[in-house]
Parts: C-alpha cells; structure tokens; sequence
C-alpha cells in the first residue's frame, strides 16, 4: 500500500476546544501545523458543552480569585489531582477567557457590560462565564474561525489509527479518509492528542459516536502511560425519558439558575445528606439556597450544587429506596421559581434556552411548567495520558496530550466548567511546548513498514464474509451494557473480575467482526475500527477501579464505601507491558508546596 | 411493537435508488434513531453524520418526507406513520454516500470573508465593555450550529447553483454577526455587494423558515446588511461623504 504522506512540524489530532487552542498556539509560534478530525470542523464533543467556561475572573463577586478557584478545583478532586495543573489552570484561565473575546466570542454580560458568570456545582462564587447554555457553541466556533485564519491545514473526517513512533520518539500517525476510504500518513516533529473522552464505552450517556477513547488507546499503544482511568464522571443529571434520549444531557445550569432535586415524596432529598467537607459552605435551609441562586452573597449553596459524583449517588439512593421517578430516575425542578420570580417562564426560556426546546421537543415537557425526570448519565473520564504539568507532554517524547485525553487536573472528580477552561489553558500549553520541542528535535523519520501494518490491520473486517464474521454494532452495544452494569457507579471486586473475564471474551469477538460494503463512508467499518479503542479504555478503566479499594469522588466501590487516607499518597497507572498485556502501578504523588497547601486551607 | 416504513435514498456518490426499511417504533424516537435502528440490524454501511443528538451541533441535516430537518430532532409522533417516511440527503450538495453530502463548500466560503478584528480595549486590563442588550441581535446569529439547512433551501443556491457569486443565507448571517459585533473593526460592506453577491437575495424567507435554531435569517441579519450596502452604494449623501474623506 502506499500512503500519501503529509509532513508538518506539529501534528494536532482533534479538533475540540483543546485541539484547536493547541493548534492555534503552535501556528502562532510559527510551526507548520496539521489539525485532524472524525467528524466536520466545528462538530466536535466541545460543541456541545453547555453550562459555561469556569475562570475566577471576579466579575461578578470580587471575592473571587485564582487562589480559590484552586482550591474548589482541588478539593473538589478529593485532592488527588495533579496539584500544578490545578494552580496553572487556576491562575491562566482568567487570560484565556478574555482572549476569546478579544477574538470574537459574545459571552452573555453583567450590568456594567463585562463577562457575566452564573455558579456552577462546587465553585464558591460565581465562576463560569457563558453563554446562555450553548457555551461550547460560542467557544467551538471562535476558535475554529481563529483557526481557519492562520495556514492551519485541515483534514476533517478523517480517522488516525495509529501512532508512529521511532527511536523512542513520536514521528506521526496513520489513518484514514472516512469519504473516500483512503490511507494517509503523517509525519510530524510532535504530535497533539486532543481527542476528548471516552463515555462511549458504557450505555448510557452523554457523548457522541466519537467519544470512543481514540487517544487514550492510542497513546497506551505507543508506549504511554494512563493515569485517573478509574475515575469515571456520572453526571448526575441526564434525561431518562423517552428511551431514545436516554443519557442526553440537563445543564447543571438548570441547578445554577434554582433548580431543585425532588424525590417521588416531594422532598428536596439533597438536604438529607451534606459531606463534612462541605458543610460549612452549604446551605442549610431552602430560603438561603434560593438567595444564594439569586446572587445573595450572604447566602451560602444550595446542596444540589454538591460535587457531581456526590449528587449521583444521592439520586441512586432515592432510587434504589424506592423513591424514585416513574421511569426511575428522580425530579429536577425548574418550574417552581414562579413563586418566587415575576414573569418565570421567560426568565426560563432566556437562561436556559435549549434546555426549553430540548424537553419540549423530545419529551413533550415544559420545563417552565413541569419538572423534567432526571438520572446520572456517563459523562466525561478525568482519567487519561499522563502528562508533564507545565509542558503537556507524555512519557514518549515528542507525544503531547490535552483537554479530556489528558489526566491530572480534574482528580477524582471534575467541577462543572473546568474542562472548558483545561482545554483552553492546556490547549495552548500543549501547543506551544510541542512547537519548542519540534523547533529543538526536528524531523523524526516515519516507519513506513509500521504505518503499512498499521493499516493492513483495519482493512481485515473485510476479507471475512457477513455470515462468518460478527457485527460490529452488536459487539458494541454489549461491551456499552456490560461496562455499564458490572464498571459503572457502584462497583465491586466480584463484579469488575467478572469484567474483565468478559473483556477477554469481547476481544475475541472484536477480532471476528466483519463488515460489508466499501470503504468509503463506511459506518460499519468505523464502528469495527472505534471496538479496538473501546476495548483498551474499558479494560484500563476496569483494572484501575480494581486497584484503587476505596471510594473516592467518581470512583465508588460498594465493597469499600469509604475514603481511605493512604489511597490519596498516589495515582494509579497503567501502561502496556512488554508482553503486551496491561500493567497497572500504583504512582506516589508529589507533595504540595507548603504554599499551595496554605491556599486550601485558608479556604476551608 | 408498532413498525413504520422508511424509504431512504441510497447513493455511492452516483446515481442512487430509494430503499425501504422496516422499523420497530419505540416511544419518543426520532428519524435519527430510525436511522442508527437499520444500521445496527439491517445495512450496517448506511451513512449518516450526527453527534450530539440533540440539536447542537448541525451535523443529521436531510430532507425528511421532502422538508429540510434535523434528524435527531424530528419526532417519529410528528410524522405519518401510516405510509413510508422519505429520507433523503440534502439535495443542494454534492453526493457522497446515502445521507452524507460534500458539504466543504461553506468551509470555503467562510474563509473568504473577512475576520473579525477587535478594535482597541476599553478598559486598561484589555476588555471591552459591552452591554446585554448591545448584544442580544449578535446572540441571536451566534446560535447558528451550520446545519447549513438555509443553504439547502435557498433557490439561488440550491435551482440557480450560484455558488461562486452567492455566500448564502448562513454566511450572510455568519457577516451581520461580525458587522454587528460592538467591538468589531472591520468592514465588510463592499465584499458583500461585491464578492458575497448580497444583490442576489430576493427575500424569499425560505431560509428563516427553515432554521432550526430559529434565526431570523432575513429580517434581522440579510435586510439590515442590505441597508447598510444601500447606504454605501447608492445614498448620495454618503457617497458624497466618502469622496471627501478619500
Ligand atoms: C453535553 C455536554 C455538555 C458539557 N458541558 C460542559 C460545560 O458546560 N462546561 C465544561 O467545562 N465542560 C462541559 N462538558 C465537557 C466538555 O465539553 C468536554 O470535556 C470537552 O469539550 C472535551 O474537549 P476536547 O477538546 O478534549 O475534546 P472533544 O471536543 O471531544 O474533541 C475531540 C476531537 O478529537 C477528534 N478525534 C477523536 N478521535 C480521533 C481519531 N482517532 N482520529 C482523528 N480525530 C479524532 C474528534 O473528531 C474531535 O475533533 C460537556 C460535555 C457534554 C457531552
Ligand atoms: S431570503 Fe434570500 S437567502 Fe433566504 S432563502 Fe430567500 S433568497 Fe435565499
Ligand atoms: S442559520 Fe439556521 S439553518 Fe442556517 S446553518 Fe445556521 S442554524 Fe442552520
Ligand atoms: S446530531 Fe447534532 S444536530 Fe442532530
């Protein structure tokens, strides 16, 4: 096979928020930059995001600063984060936002015409600055349109496959057109991996065909390590009815803005159950949630706006005690702050308006009049390619990852928010330092006979006929209901064993898929080819969750239902072994200048 | 389980001939599930594009019983069931496979307009002050997900193929939102009337009908814009003004 071969000084794989910040920065420093992506420009995950872009600009509550912002983040993480990539994150966010501006975004605006910023789930002040609930909307397209402007070369719809390494180092990747079926390669100085997450590996949830784990699997192939892999994010609220939005996403925002949890019994069940770390900043009473809502700077949160691994379990609670919604999830209430509010419902519709169109035209409910019926939903994995903080670059040389690929920021859980401004401090980051590293490396050369191999390696579900093969969709939909039952936000040690017996299995299976038809747009094929990624996340995440025996932010373990202090002295990594099965490890992490540990504790 | 037929167009790029699937109809679905229901059981190389599923990110635009529609927003109970449903791809662009088309034109077109260039900040930190109702108009064009809809109805584009001198309802919307940014610089009122073929628009309205995000297409972005050329072109007063200042 020959390939066509295109050859930049860096290589950006995805084209999010992350992918794009990152593009943008290594143009900028003058390195001839390629972008890839599965799907148009302009479509990816990011495009979707809702709430807001949380950055402690202090617009709307000047008590706000980076030192908080660092501490929520972290604490928030359940302090197993990367403690740099919290501060950086915290201090450059803020620049970051207003840098969008100044490059066309129209965020939504306080009185004296500044960036507005609504609260978000364990922010302290106000923090996320939006949008309406279309931020990733407004972000997407500035960056893209930044991007277009600046000799970035393109390749929509196009799927990498795999890395190219040589002599230790990242020298490219190789993929296809998903048009036209054709094969490409690609040489690069350095190489991004801003390839989002990985929420397709279970049944429910919030991301699209693409959020297949494409870069986590990709790196873990090259040799990279992945770190957080069991710390998975249920988002507490997701839609539950009718069955075909089954895990489509409800904005936070609609807490943000008064929206309150109610069980069958009518009981705002958020109240019963408040974590001591979070005690003293949550309100105790209904009147001061609904204050604190409003911009009462006296009043302290509500409990809905608890951390979201701490809201799902609630609502599983509820569920499982048999106080749950009819099609077993529970209430969100947005409807009842006409009580409270003069002309509600176009308040409603201003601040939450495609959350209105999305009940209205998918599940015939008026948010404005009823309450919606909720449950959690697999939304994002803090987990990913470990990562230098300040650099972004993996433990292969020349190989950079950002934005939900990457691990280290988030922790245990991740604050609502935080992804959007990670994409964009890490973003640029991870360009500029793959820039420096390709200006300082130069060339590597590209294994052509790998890249041959490489693709040789996907075109066999063709050569099995239909009737001896398997179905690409049917081992999809599978592993998605395996992984949700056995790896999902209740686990045991029983049952995640159970997992990875049935993981084997799948691999096997996975190896037998056949597709028909051509190659060009083929979404058979692109399914088979997504199984492969798919199959190595699910097992990184099942075999960290395995390792780590407590429960901590997204991560719950039924067999060891609490935090345990020696479980916080360390991350736990996986990496492919040099018999080619996975190696789990646990990683001390570094202690925290007494500095930064002074910030959190003044902010408790 | 209730069953519904669709007839969906199937095309390798050339050609193409309608094709009837057999559909379980589950509460609340939408054309897009139809769609995904025959890829996983029935022709698993039926191409489609989608994302988000839920009307944010423009990509399951087709032509649904012969009305230009998000897929994933199209409810099956908003449909007939009772005769076959029709999918086909948008008909102003190229084929490529069954309901994907080549779309890269308006990747194009949007590069050829000029960008948004900030003007100097108003406050000392570098950021602007604007107000909310500055910018509600500009708020609105911004919902734009490029589902590119407007473009597939719009008869200069889709009958009269003028692509080359016509940008098309949603970059004439994409430019008002960067003419009416407040903190914008630059100006773009002499390519619309020359390069973007402003002129040609007859306001038709078919595109705001059509518009998913419910963009007032033609009375809030294309007739201001066309004010604006008019002034320019053919006010006698501001061309007066405009050969003092040169
Ligand atoms: C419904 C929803 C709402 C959200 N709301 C918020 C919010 O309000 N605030 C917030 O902070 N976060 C929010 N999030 C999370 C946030 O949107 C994502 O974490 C973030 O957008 C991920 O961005 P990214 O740049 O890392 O990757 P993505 O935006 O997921 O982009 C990944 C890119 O990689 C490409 N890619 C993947 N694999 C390959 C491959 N093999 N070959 C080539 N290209 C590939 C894809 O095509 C895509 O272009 C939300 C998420 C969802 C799903
Ligand atoms: S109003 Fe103008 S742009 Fe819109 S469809 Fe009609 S002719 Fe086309
Ligand atoms: S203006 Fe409306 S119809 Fe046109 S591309 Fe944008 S969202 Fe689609
Ligand atoms: S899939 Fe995103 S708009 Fe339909």
């Amino acid at each position: 096979m020959d390939f066509e071969t295109h050859h930049y000084d860096v290589l950006v794989i995805g084209a999010g928020g992350a992918g794009l910040r990152a593009a943008i920065e290594a143009a900028a420093a003058g390195a001839k930059v390629g972008l890839i992506c599965k799907s148009l420009l302009g479509k990816a995950h990011t495009v979707m995001a809702e709430g807001g872009v949380a950055a402690a600009l202090a617009n709307v509550d000047d008590r706000d600063s980076w030192k908080v912002h660092f501490a929520d983040t972290m604490r928030g993480g359940q302090y197993v984060n990367n403690w740099r990539m919290a501060e950086l994150h915290a201090k450059e966010a803020p620049d970051r936002v207003r840098e969008l501006e100044a490059w066309g975004a129209v965020f939504d605006r306080t009185d004296d015409g500044r960036i507005l910023q609504r609260n978000f789930g364990g922010h302290r002040y106000p923090r996320l600055a939006h949008v309406g609930d279309r931020t990733g909307l407004e972000m997407i397209r500035t960056l893209q349109d930044q991007c277009v402007h600046r000799g970035i070369e393109v390749h929509m719809e196009f799927t990498v496959v795999s890395l190219l390494t040589s002599d230790g180092r990242a020298s490219g990747a190789v993929g296809y057109e998903r048009e036209r079926g054709r094969f490409k390669a690609f040489n690069a100085s350095a190489v991004v991996l801003a390839t989002g997450g990985t929420g397709r590996a279970y049944k429910i949830t919030s991301n699209s065909w693409e959020g297949t784990g494409d870069g986590h699997s990709l790196a873990y192939h090259a040799g990279a390590e992945l770190m957080d892999m069991e710390f998975v994010q249920f988002h507490p609220t997701g839609m539950i009815w009718p069955p075909s939005v089954q895990g489509i996403l409800v904005t936070e925002g609609v807490r943000g803005e008064g929206g309150v949890l109610l069980n069958t019994e009518g009981r705002r069940f958020m109240f019963d159950d408040i974590p001591e770390a979070y005690r003293t900043q949550t309100a105790d009473n209904e009147e001061e949630g609904w204050r604190y809502t409003q911009g009462d700077k006296n009043a302290r949160r509500p409990p809905e706006l608890l951390t979201r691994d701490h809201v799902a379990r609630c609502i599983m609670r509820e569920v499982k005690a048999g106080r749950g919604s009819p099609h077993g999830g529970v209430y969100l209430d947005i409807s009842w702050i006409k009580k409270r509010l003069p002309n509600a419902d176009a308040h409603i519709r201003r601040k939450l308006p495609s959350m209105y169109h999305q009940f209205k035209q998918l599940a015939d409910i008026d948010i404005t009049k009823e309450p919606m019926e909720v449950g959690p939903t697999t939304h994002y994995i803090m987990g990913g390619v470990r990562v230098d903080s300040d650099t972004q670059m993996s433990t292969v040389p020349g190989l950079f990852a950002a934005g939900e690929c990457a691990a280290g920021i988030n922790g245990a859980n991740r604050l609502g928010g935080n992804s959007l401004s990670d994409l964009l401090v890490f973003g640029k980051r991870a360009g500029e330092h793959a820039a420096l590293f390709a200006k300082a490396n130069g060339r590597a050369t590209i294994d052509v006979d790998a890249a041959r191999t490489a693709a040789d390696g996907v075109l066999t579900p063709f050569e099995r006929s239909r009737d001896e093969g398997e179905n690409p969709y049917a081992i999809q939909g599978a592993l998605q209901e395996m992984m949700q039952a056995l790896v999902g936000i209740v686990r045991t040690d029983d049952e995640m064993r159970r997992a990875l017996g049935e993981l084997t299995a799948f691999k096997t299976r996975a190896d037998r898929v056949s597709v028909i038809g051509h190659r060009e747009y083929n979404p058979g094929w692109h399914t088979a080819i997504d199984l492969r990624h798919l199959l190595t996340v699910s097992e990184a995440i099942t075999r960290s969750a395995l390792e780590r025996k407590e429960s901590r932010g997204g991560h719950f373990r039924e067999d060891f239902p609490e935090k345990d202090p020696a479980f916080a002295a360390f991350n736990i990594v996986t990496r492919r072994g040099s018999d080619g099965t996975m190696e789990v490890s646990r990683v001390p992490i570094p202690p925290m200048p007494a500095a930064l540990k002074q910030i959190i504790q003044d902010q408790t | 389980m209730a069953h519904a037929t669709f007839r969906i167009w199937r095309t390798d790029g050339s050609g193409g001939t309608f094709e009837d699937y057999a559909v379980a109809v589950v509460p609340g679905m939408v054309v897009l599930d139809a769609v995904h229901q025959i890829q996983a059981t029935q022709a698993p190389d039926l191409a489609v594009r989608w994302n988000c599923k839920a009307g944010k990110c423009g990509s399951c635009s087709a032509e649904v019983n012969g009305s230009p529609r998000l897929m994933c927003m199209t409810r099956l109970s908003s449909l007939p069931l009772d005769e076959p449903v029709t999918i086909e791809p948008m008909r102003a662009f190229p084929p490529i496979k069954d309901l994907v088309t080549d779309v890269s034109w308006n990747f194009r077109v949007k590069q050829a307009i000029t960008p948004f260039t900030a003007r100097t900040p108003d406050a000392p930190d570098g950021t602007w002050r604007m107000h909310q109702a500055d910018v509600d108009r500009v708020q609105e064009f911004r919902k734009c997900i490029e589902c590119f809809l407007c473009q597939d109805v719009c008869h200069i584009l889709r009958d009269h193929k003028l692509h080359d001198g016509f940008i098309g309802p949603r970059f004439l919307t994409y430019a008002a939102a960067l003419e009416m940014n407040p903190i914008d610089a630059g100006d773009r009122v002499d390519e619309l009337k020359t390069r973007h073929g402003i002129g040609y628009c007859n306001i038709t309205r078919c595109c705001t009908k059509v518009c998913p995000e419910h963009i007032t297409i033609t009375e809030n972005a294309i007739i201001p814009l066309k004010e604006r050329v008019v002034d320019r072109f053919y006010d006698p007063v501001t061309r007066l003004l405009r050969v003092f200042r040169s």
